[in-house]
């Protein structure tokens, strides 16, 4: 079954006309965010994005952009206290 | 592993030149052992194995390289799934974290890959320039940036150990479905205990208070109290996270505050209190119980696989408000309950 989350909220932005079609995106996103048609990416499944990056670090023509950080509630709680970047405090294990 | 190499002194890269370290693909009671006493949060710190460079087999100048982190977990599954290769292991040095998490951090990254590149000597025993990373570990690393410093390739693999030979029998090719996170039954239930045990650590004082409060006053709390906290506690952290996908709605609050409540509603309908008239005691229970549940399963979040930050930020945003106040009228009334019920009766 495959799990779905909040609709309409990820920051990940792409742009048609820098992208050089080397695939790398669809190689890195563990969601299957984008597919690749006529030589040119595309995204297929806005919503299922957790916003991790791995696309835009790995695309070498900067087509992609997204806010990427962790998605961890208790992580995000600490970044409004201290009024730093949300980083998962967990020191180990599947947590993050 | 090979315990007999290993380096004396704690920090890294203080040995200078090391024999390449020949790795067993079969795990030991030990390895096993020491799995399941790191998800139970028994002495999980320094589960870590050294970095560099590893032998699995007899691999040549030809042979393919795997890069991987140095958590002891992580580097056991690796190189239990590559049983019968023959291959290199270049173990980053991510302080014991595994890939995913490290590869957030930026510990399993561009910087780091590069820097074991060059220490280890990589290019001395390979004659090709192809890494195989784990697909997980991209968002750490970026692909063109290690190429133009190292010339190395990077190709990710894919997400699963266990689909490596599959990868490398399709001519390195890995389907969809292997480039897919999975989140299920059994990832949800390993998560469990690490949700569970910090879950009952906060929840202690509250078991404490009203142990402490039945001695003073007139018992204000009883069985049901407990055990509904309890219930409250474990439709939270256990219940949530097993049964995920198929509870209604897609925030997490809100599966684990629909849990909490039937948790609540059946230990109130058992004990009788529902229908013993106990209006006000029931309302606090109601209010505080789901509450509790729905701010554990939130916690869930961090593990889950799949939420993304802002529409973690946008659930909180919407739902702490409420939970907060759900959980102080809640937890007013069922004290006011209490006291006032007893009087009442006396
Ligand atoms: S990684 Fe960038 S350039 Fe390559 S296909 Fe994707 S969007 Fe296009
Ligand atoms: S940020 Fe992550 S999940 Fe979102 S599209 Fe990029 S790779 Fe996929």
């Amino acid at each position: 079954m495959k799990h779905r989350y909040l609709k309409n909220v990820t920051t990940l932005a792409y742009s048609k006309e820098k992208c050089v079609g080397c695939k790398k995106c669809t190689e890195v996103c563990p969601h299957g965010v984008f597919d690749i048609k006529e030589k040119k990416a595309r995204i297929i499944d806005r919503d299922s994005c957790m916003e991790c990056g791995a696309c835009a670090l790995n695309c070498p023509a900067s087509a992609i952009e997204v806010n990427a950080g962790t998605g961890c509630a208790l992580a995000i709680i600490m970044g409004w206290f201290t009024g730093q970047e949300p980083t998962c405090g967990c020191s180990n294990s599947g947590c993050c | 592993m090979n315990e007999n190499n290993s380096c004396c002194c704690s920090s890294d890269d203080c040995c200078g030149e090391q024999p390449i370290k020949a790795v067993s693909t079969t795990l030991s009671r030990k390895d096993i052992l020491g799995a399941w006493r790191m998800r139970w949060g028994i002495g999980r710190m320094d589960y870590t194995v050294e970095p560099g460079l590893y032998a699995v087999g007899k691999p040549d100048n030809d042979s393919p390289v795997f890069v991987s982190a140095n958590y002891k977990l992580t580097f056991d599954t690796l190189r239990k799934n590559l049983d019968g290769l023959n291959c290199w292991l270049l173990i980053l040095d991510t302080k014991g974290v595994n890939v995913w998490c490290a590869a957030g951090k930026g510990t399993f990254g561009t910087d780091e890959l590069i820097h074991r590149i060059e220490t280890s000597e990589l290019s001395k025993y390979v004659s090709h320039k192809k890494l195989v990373l784990p697909q997980l570990g991209a968002t750490g690393v970026s692909a063109h940036e290690v190429k133009r410093h190292s010339e190395f390739d990077v190709h990710y693999g894919p997400v699963r150990a266990s689909d490596i030979k599959e990868y490398i029998d399709a001519g390195y090719e890995a389907t969809k479905e292997m480039r897919t996170v999975q989140f299920n039954l059994w990832d949800r239930l390993v998560l469990t205990p690490i949700e569970l045990i910090p879950a009952l650590k906060y929840t202690l004082p509250v078991f404490g208070v009203m142990l402490l409060a039945n001695q003073f006053a007139a018992k204000p709390f009883d069985k049901t109290d407990i055990l509904s906290d309890a219930g409250a506690v474990i439709a939270g952290s256990v219940l949530t996270p097993v049964l995920l996908p198929y509870i209604p709605g897609n925030a997490f609050a809100m599966k684990g505050w629909f849990l909490g409540l039937g948790c609540t509603v059946g230990i109130l309908g058992i004990s009788g209190k529902l229908k013993k008239g106990s209006a006000l005691l029931s309302a606090g229970h109601l209010l505080l119980f789901p509450a509790i549940s729905s701010f554990i399963a939130m916690n869930f979040t961090g593990a889950s696989t799949y939420t993304s930050p802002s529409g973690v930020n946008k659930e909180m945003k919407t739902v702490l408000p409420f939970i907060v106040g759900a959980i102080a009228i809640g937890a007013a009334l069922t004290l006011g309950a209490h006291l006032f019920g007893r009087r009442k009766t006396k």
